[in-house]
């Protein structure tokens, strides 16, 4: 039982890492009122990145430097395009994800099937020599507990600190924030580079060390269910963390059951855990009153200044 | 005699098709409280943001304590002291009120202890603001205390306020008076922006006068009367009416408002008081007013978007139809033309020819079998721009492509060529320039020359003295007894509209 209870605590850690990841850099791109559909294409080009990288040199470290390096290129390319040129960002956002797909197919043809470094665990002192569980629960790789200290330092930044408080009312009001003297559209640059970093990362996660090879669309949907979790968890990160473990949690659970032989199609588990995050979050998030007071009002308008 | 606080010198503001500020001079003295008056549209508010940073001037010197400067941006202003309450727009609403405040401030020091400055602030000057509720649950007059209060917190040397009475009740008024004078004898100029004559003569000292961009006058209000600035601040040059036939007299009552009485459909609305008119045909009834005084629920009220309850409130052609939507009044052969273009009178992200088909579909006969009937629409629409001058590539073109002044004509022009019975329209030359707005102005005549009733609501009064055949004013919700052109001269109209009369009378609070 314990055993149980610990693979499961183990896996959902790491299934819901990229989630984590992906959604805390959409979260302060929405925040600004930026939609950035291209998550998907993003963590995309950030797995392919990672994973080439690590490949030739053996740098680790590189490797995660051009995930991010390769997420933020294609996040620029958005905020020129919807930012600077005023294009429309629900269709940009969707042509980023098409681009991501078949850019890091192409570029990853010649690397399907082959290995390359995967991230070290790091053991967290004292508690992973904790008997029984305490080496399987208390040691992931860096990107985990980045993950996790992301998501809160994003919290921290957006409640406690000015800039986060710039930062929202540009999303809750540009108009207002233009008058004030506050530079709407850096500010937005920032957020959307921030949010291609974030799933360039979280791509490098996937790539290096989740399922560490490359394989054609490997991100499987969780740059749309990171999506669909920033809006669902109302866009407070607390609800981020919850949704992303509940993922994973389903996920294990799918997993366990198909292990256990039960006579249901496997496509049908394979689904479960993006169909079981949306509708849980659904379901919680049906207080209207409290999404008006924390979605972005301004969310994908254009802002042009008046000069 | 110290320096002026502060010197405006040849400011020169363009935007496109339009001179917003043209030369203007401006200087404002230490501790005095100076009014700028104007019209809408005079080039107030673009001045005003010119000072604050927002906006850069084309031409022209700002000199703030004898010294020149160029203000890069808001921040800059405030640090040199200087604040600015908005009259709208510069307040989050899903913020609390003291990050509200704090977004104003630009020095890190400035926010610390900030709640506690706050309060302080706020009972010195009497001033209540909360600093911990969210601005989407706050009146009005509250959240104008907020921004008073971002701007004290700054101990600015000169407080701008963009028209801050429009939008308070006479009782938030007297109290912002008691503030302002207190501010002013300690030290702080205010630049008050205003088009209530009565209002600046009673606190400001010094005024400049705007008119089209231009200063027309500088001025100490308290020597002039009320009467003698509505003229300085209206049109003095009046062109006479050309050649019109004289109203027909007995024609038959096409349009007939009875004992109009609305709520205002929000709390930044205006509740309709019991308004009755009666519009002949070959007639032109002319609603004169300042923005925000219930043109828009007028306006509403009477095309059917806010019906008004009691079918014989409002009879078209001797049909009672105040129960009935736009769609239905359209049957009956109203045609209405709303101030709002853009997204209102059209949809922009559509052609002309669609947006003509959507309003004439049912008078010109656009419909066959049920589907749209391509050819007779894109012939109508080609018929109206041909006969409005629209400036266009064509039917086919997205209306949001043409100028301002274009879809205008083109909007009214659209409702024109049904030859509707009974034709209301808001503003119809707004943002139009001269030849297009005659264009306007004589189709709307020829109209009412075949028969029809027309009801022009409008702030410009040139317009209204060149169309209408009888006056009404609107001030808070109130109709004023309409009087034939002849027997109205500008001044009465303009001492309407600035609410002289009728504010005495009717408070805010005599409503539910």
């Amino acid at each position: 039982m314990i055993e149980l209870l610990v693979n499961l605590i183990v896996s959902v850690m790491a299934a819901a890492t990229p989630l984590l990841l992906a959604a805390t850099g959409e979260l302060i791109v929405e925040k600004v009122a930026v939609l950035n559909l291209g998550v998907e294409g993003m963590m995309l080009m950030g797995a392919i990145a990672g994973f080439a990288v690590a490949h030739e040199t053996g740098q680790l470290w590189l490797a995660l430097l051009a995930a991010i390096a390769a997420g933020m290129t294609l996040s620029f390319l958005f905020a020129v395009l919807t930012l600077t040129l005023q294009a429309n960002q629900t269709a940009t956002g969707l042509a980023l994800t098409i681009f991501g797909r078949g850019f890091s197919a192409l570029v990853g043809a010649g690397y399907v099937g082959i290995a390359a470094p995967t991230l070290p665990k790091i053991h967290l002192p004292v508690l992973s020599d904790l008997p029984f569980f305490g080496a399987t629960l208390f040691s992931y790789d860096p990107l985990i507990y980045l993950a996790l200290i992301l998501l809160a330092a994003t919290a921290y930044f957006l409640t406690r600190t000015h800039a986060g408080l710039i930062l929202r009312a540009v999303g809750d009001q540009h108009d207002a924030a233009h008058v004030l003297g506050y530079r709407v559209i850096r500010i937005r640059y920032l957020a959307v580079l921030f949010g291609g970093a974030m799933a360039g990362l979280a791509g490098a996660y996937m790539s290096l060390s989740y399922t560490p090879l490359w394989a054609q669309d490997m991100i499987a949907g969780r740059g749309w269910v990171a999506l669909a979790l920033v809006t669902f968890a109302a866009w407070r990160p607390f609800w981020l963390l919850i949704g992303a473990w509940l993922f994973g949690g389903i996920m294990y659970l799918s997993l366990y059951v198909q292990g256990l032989g039960v006579p249901v199609p496997s496509a049908m588990l394979s689904a479960l855990p993006y169909v079981g995050t949306v509708v849980v979050l659904v379901l919680i998030s049906r207080d209207h009153r409290r999404i008006r007071l924390h979605r972005p009002a301004m969310l994908g308008r254009p802002f042009q200044a008046t000069n | 005699m110290t320096a002026p606080l502060l010197q405006l010198r040849g400011i020169v503001k363009q935007f496109p098709g339009c001179l917003a500020n043209d030369h203007v001079d401006l200087t404002i003295g230490q501790h005095q409280i100076h009014a700028l008056l104007g019209e809408n549209g005079a080039g107030k508010s673009t001045l005003v943001k010119i000072i604050y940073g927002v906006m850069k001037p084309d031409e022209g010197e700002i000199i703030w304590q004898g010294q020149p400067v160029v203000i890069q941006n808001p921040a800059h202003a405030r640090r040199l002291g200087i604040g600015m309450v908005f009259q709208h727009l510069s307040l989050f609403e899903a913020l609390t009120v003291a990050d509200n405040i704090a977004l104003g401030l630009n020095d890190a020091k400035d926010r610390i202890g900030l709640r506690e400055r706050i309060i302080d602030v706020s009972k010195s000057y009497g001033l209540p603001v909360d600093p911990d509720r969210t601005v989407h649950d706050l009146s009005v007059g509250e959240r104008q205390r907020i921004e008073i209060v971002r701007c004290l917190l700054q101990n600015p040397k000169l407080l701008i306020m963009d028209e801050p009475t429009s939008v308070l009740t006479p009782q938030e008024a007297e109290t912002l008076f008691v503030t302002l004078r207190r501010l002013a004898s300690e030290g702080c100029s205010i630049l008050y922006i205003s088009h209530k004559l009565e209002e600046v003569r009673a606190l400001c000292e010094e005024s400049t006068i705007m008119r089209l961009g231009k200063v027309v006058a500088h001025v100490k209000p308290k020597e002039k009367t009320a009467r003698e600035l509505a003229g300085i601040m209206i049109s003095a040059e009046l062109k006479p009416v050309a050649d019109r036939r004289p109203p027909p007299e007995t024609g038959k009552v096409r349009l007939s408002v009875d004992k109009l009485t609305l709520r205002a459909p929000s709390e930044f609305g205006t509740a309709l008081k019991d308004i009755s008119f009666q519009v002949r045909g070959g007639e032109v009834l002319g609603i004169a007013g300042i923005a925000g005084n219930g043109q828009g629920e007028l306006m509403d009220a009477l095309s059917g978007e806010m019906p008004a309850g009691r079918p014989e409130t409002i009879t078209l052609d001797d049909v009672a139809a105040g129960h009935m939507g736009p769609y239905q009044r359209r049957k009956l052969g109203g045609c209405f033309v709303p101030e709002e273009r853009n997204g209102h009178g059209a949809v922009t992200t559509m052609s002309l020819a669609e947006n003509a088909f959507l309003s004439a579909h049912l008078r010109g006969a656009l419909v066959k079998l049920g589907l749209i009937d391509r050819n007779k629409t894109q012939d109508f629409a080609e018929k109206v721009i041909a006969r409005f001058d629209v400036r266009t590539t064509g039917s086919k073109a997205m209306a949001k492509s043409l100028s301002g002044g274009n879809l205008q004509k083109f909007l009214v022009g659209r409702e024109v060529m049904l030859e509707p019975s009974v034709l209301v329209v808001s503003q119809p030359t707004w943002g139009v320039d001269a030849g297009a707005a005659a264009a306007i102005h004589e189709a709307v005549l020829a109209l009412a020359a075949s028969g029809a009733a027309v009801v022009v609501i409008s702030q410009d009064l040139d317009e209204i003295f060149s169309l209408a055949d009888r006056i009404a004013v609107i001030a808070a919700g109130h109709l004023s007894e309409p009087v034939k052109v002849g027997e109205a001269s500008l001044e009465k109209i303009g001492l309407l509209m600035g609410g002289v009369k009728a504010e005495q009378h009717h408070g805010e609070t005599s409503h539910a």
